[in-house]
């Protein structure tokens, strides 16, 4: 992962599991470029790019910062518009404001969200030598709401625009 | 949690069943079930919990007085409903209007005629209970294009009753208003802008 913060990178740190971690006492002010996971649990104010990566919003994070990111799961506090390429969670206790564009989205009861939510048309890779045609939409992940856990993922099957 | 019929849903998803791609808000706050099955028909969803906005800005003291503070009202309108002219193809704004009162009341239901574009619906739910001190309050989701999912959110007391004339003059505005009674004591609102 490559930052580029004004104040301290002594707190990144990189787990066993191979993820990147902003500790708790960390403040980055600037823009973070990651190629691995990356969980922040301090506060970050920037921009934050990791594209075919995760990011996580630890339960003591807060970031204000716009995302792109190719999962986000936000545990925390984030301020700012939010970017996937597949999927972002939103869960319990979590605090976002800002718009998303998503491939799908799971919002867990008790989350706050304000802001707009896109669901946007997946690219499914396709086969080598395959004729080219057009983008075929990811399939639904929704089920019916009243069988279905609080975590449940919205999907983005018969987008139409 | 309880789950009821809605003649006002269906007619409001109608709109959203004959044109994908649209913008729309929904005051109930973020929830899985109404995201899924409003997002699953191609549509944008704006999304905020327009009660707790409101406990934010007039939770401390006495919730109507508060409302009557001009600069606490104007606070909340600027934090609840800042948004463009002709915006939203459609909103569920559910039972929130019966806890503003006077000139804010007003003022929201203004804004919302404002940010909607010509054409669109607006769903708004009113308890029929003339005499009832508190009314019991929820958090609205969309189960199917006929049902409501209701979770509770314990009890509140309504800013004043409201009667179908009463409506008809609030949404004086709007292109037409039309009442669905229920057995449940809920009077449900479809407005045209």
């Amino acid at each position: 992962m490559s930052s580029v913060p004004n104040r301290p990178t002594e707190s990144f740190e990189t787990a066993r599991t191979g993820n990147a971690v902003l500790g708790k006492s960390a403040v980055v002010k600037g823009q973070i470029l990651s190629r691995e996971d990356l969980t922040i649990d301090g506060e970050v104010e920037g921009t934050i790019e990791m594209q075919e990566h995760r990011l996580t919003v630890g339960l003591s994070g807060k970031v204000r910062a716009n995302v792109k990111a190719r999962e986000v799961i936000v545990l925390g506090t984030l301020h700012g518009n939010v970017e996937t390429g597949d999927r972002i969670d939103i869960r319990k206790e979590a605090k976002l404001v800002g718009d998303i564009r998503t491939a799908r989205i799971v919002i867990e009861d008790g989350a706050y969200f304000k802001g707009n939510v896109d669901i946007v048309r997946a690219e499914v890779p396709k086969p080598a030598g395959a004729a080219p045609a057009a983008s075929a939409p990811r399939p639904a992940t929704t089920s019916s709401p009243a069988t279905a856990s609080p975590a449940m993922a919205a999907g983005a099957g018969e987008i139409k625009r | 949690m309880e789950t009821r019929n809605s003649s006002g849903l269906d007619q409001f998803c109608s709109l959203l069943v004959e044109r994908p791609g649209l913008t729309l808000l929904d005051l109930a706050g973020a929830n899985q079930s109404t995201m899924a099955f409003l997002t699953n028909l191609g549509h944008r969803v704006y999304s905020d919990d327009f009660l707790l906005q409101m406990d934010r800005c007039f939770g401390e003291g006495d919730f109507y007085e508060n409302q009557a503070d001009p600069q606490k009202a104007s606070q909340f309108l600027d934090s609840a409903l800042d948004y463009p002219a002709q915006h939203f193809d459609g909103a569920l704004v559910w039972d929130t209007l019966e806890f503003l009162s006077g000139p804010l009341l007003e003022d929201v239901v203004g804004r919302l005629s404002n940010m909607l574009r010509p054409g669109s619906y607006m769903l708004a739910l009113f308890h029929a209970e003339e005499r009832a001190e508190t009314i019991p309050t929820y958090s609205y989701r969309i189960q199917d294009r006929k049902t409501i999912t209701l979770v509770p959110r314990g009890r509140r007391r309504p800013a004043q009753f409201f009667n179908n004339r009463s409506l008809e003059k609030l949404f004086s505005d709007f292109e037409s208003v039309k009442f669905f009674l229920t057995r449940d004591h809920l009077r449900e609102v479809i407005v045209r802008r």
